[in-house]
């Protein structure tokens, strides 16, 4: 009995942990969108942390959107070709990118690249007492920390989704053309056919929802670090974690609203 | 002036201060000395509202700031500096940009002035030369009087040290008690120290309290600090292992 108590304490006490945790999320958001308003704004950081997150992103999305349009070609050509249908790999692949792929994969890649580092550079500012120092001075830590990194995650991920949709789609071309043997004219056609600008649009959408995910949740878990330099490494590895599960999970219900 | 009245802090369930009752005279140097672990750093956050109490009052200038919003609070902060016990300086920016941040942040200063001023207060703290260098190129020592010059970049009333002497040798020490002392003397400041290097304490304080379980149960001048006959006093003073003072 008594070992079914615990484990029922235990599972309520992690449910109540979670809501609170989500509940500081909030209020950190709901923070984040005061100072953003309140000028001045601090467009120095801001296109500091727009270089970080978007500049310095691009060669990993470049590989990731390229191969990711290059393999989907090369499955979609073998399903496809057993109803003779591979001209339809070209719209398989642009639609697979701009729906999905190229914001969920820019998002994943940005989170491990940049939305740890968030947790990891403002960890180890609160940690040695950096965070502390900006309160004193009478200047709002989250005005200059937080908000310039949720403005370059919300701007910058639908761009690099840009380019990864892009990439995607000229992998699939080289893979599908070139090497493949399928007629040009009607990959290209049916791409054109296929995909519209809602398609495109929506991506986009998703991509700067999960922007705003991934730097909110890295800001939130590198400022709210306990514990030296094993807190500032626990607070990266849950940053990357939470926030790639709460990618993928908001990416079904994204898509469930806007398709 | 600021102003202490029954002041109570827990973590969780750990009470760390306990009835805090403390006035820290304008224009001296008091120093608050206690046992490693024993809320000295907790009451000083108290002092600049980076922590709030559980009950009490923490007046400056007559102003509870444990009351007031974010806004007020920062105008409050205006007055202070802060010393943090390993300087607290931005990694990302350089000595010249560390020091330069509270005039950009609050002042319309021209560049050209706020360098002036940099450059003074860096002389102010017995270095030159170092503008361009980021705070992982500086010796601990360096990187203390670097916090200084940025502490006193405002020119407040009053800067609070963080324990300024932990970690650094014996010369280094006394060279960092000296600019405290300068400092203070120039910029007619009211000076909270934190400290448990028994010499400093008394090198630096005008004023001593002593801080244990929570509570403030000795305070005076150096003098009377040093010819006290309070047992728990004595035994810190005198880093003797016998006493009211358990360690394990």
């Amino acid at each position: 009995m008594n070992r079914i108590s615990a484990v029922i304490d235990r599972f309520g006490r992690a449910v109540l942990d979670n809501i609170e945790e989500m509940g500081k999320i909030l209020i950190l958001f709901l923070s984040v969108l005061m100072w953003m308003v309140r000028p001045p704004l601090k467009l120095r950081l801001i296109f500091k942390q727009m270089e970080f997150v978007g500049v310095k992103s691009i060669f990993v999305v470049v590989l990731t959107g390229t191969f990711t349009g290059m393999v989907m070609a090369l499955q979609g050509y073998y399903g496809f070709r057993m109803f003779n249908a591979e001209s339809l790999v070209g719209s398989t692949v642009a639609l697979g990118m701009t729906r999905e792929l190229g914001p969920v994969l820019t998002a994943l890649m940005v989170t491990a690249r940049a939305g740890s580092a968030m947790a990891a550079e403002l960890g180890t500012m609160r940690v040695t007492e950096q965070i502390d120092a900006l309160s004193v001075m009478a200047a709002n830590p989250v005005k200059h920390l937080i908000v310039p990194r949720i403005i370059a995650g919300v701007v910058m991920l639908p761009a690099l989704t840009i380019v990864s949709d892009f990439m995607g789609i000229l992998g699939g071309y080289f893979v599908g053309v070139p090497i493949l043997h399928i007629n040009e004219g009607a990959f290209i056609k049916n791409i054109t056919k296929m995909v519209d600008l809602g398609d495109i649009y929506n991506g986009l959408i998703k991509a700067a929802f999960f922007g705003l995910i991934l730097s909110l949740v890295g800001c939130y878990k590198g400022f709210n670090t306990t514990g030296g330099a094993e807190g500032v490494g626990k607070a990266t590895t849950e940053a990357v974690v939470l926030a790639s599960v709460s990618i993928l999970i908001s990416d079904y219900f994204l898509t469930a609203i806007m398709f | 002036m600021i102003k202490l009245v029954d002041v109570h802090k827990s973590f969780k369930r750990q009470k760390v201060l306990n009835g805090i009752n403390l006035e820290i005279e304008d224009g001296k140097t008091t120093v608050i000395i206690g046992g490693s672990g024993g809320g000295k750093s907790v009451l000083l956050k108290h002092m600049i509202g980076l922590l709030r109490p559980d009950s009490g009052q923490v007046l400056v200038d007559g102003v509870d700031i444990a009351s007031l919003n974010d806004r007020d609070l920062n105008e409050i902060r205006k007055k202070f500096g802060m010393l943090f016990q390993e300087a607290a300086l931005f990694d990302s920016m350089n000595v010249m940009e560390n020091i330069a941040f509270p005039l950009r942040e609050h002042t319309r200063k021209k560049n050209d002035e706020i360098r002036q001023i940099v450059e003074q207060r860096l002389k102010a703290v017995g270095l030159s030369g170092v503008e361009e260098k980021m705070p992982s190129e500086l010796s601990g020592g360096m990187r203390k009087r670097v916090g200084l010059a940025r502490a006193i970049a405002l020119h407040p009333r009053i800067v609070l040290f963080d324990e300024p002497t932990t970690g650094l040798d014996p010369v280094m020490t006394e060279a960092i008690n000296e600019l405290i002392m300068e400092t203070q003397r120039n910029f007619d400041l009211t000076c909270v120290v934190i400290s448990h290097d028994v010499q400093s304490i008394f090198k630096v304080g005008h004023r001593i309290a002593m801080l244990y379980e929570g509570k403030i149960i000795e305070y005076g001048t150096s003098e009377a600090i040093h010819n006290s006959s309070n047992p728990v006093l004595r035994q810190f003073l005198s880093g003797s292992l016998e006493g009211p003072i358990s360690v394990m």
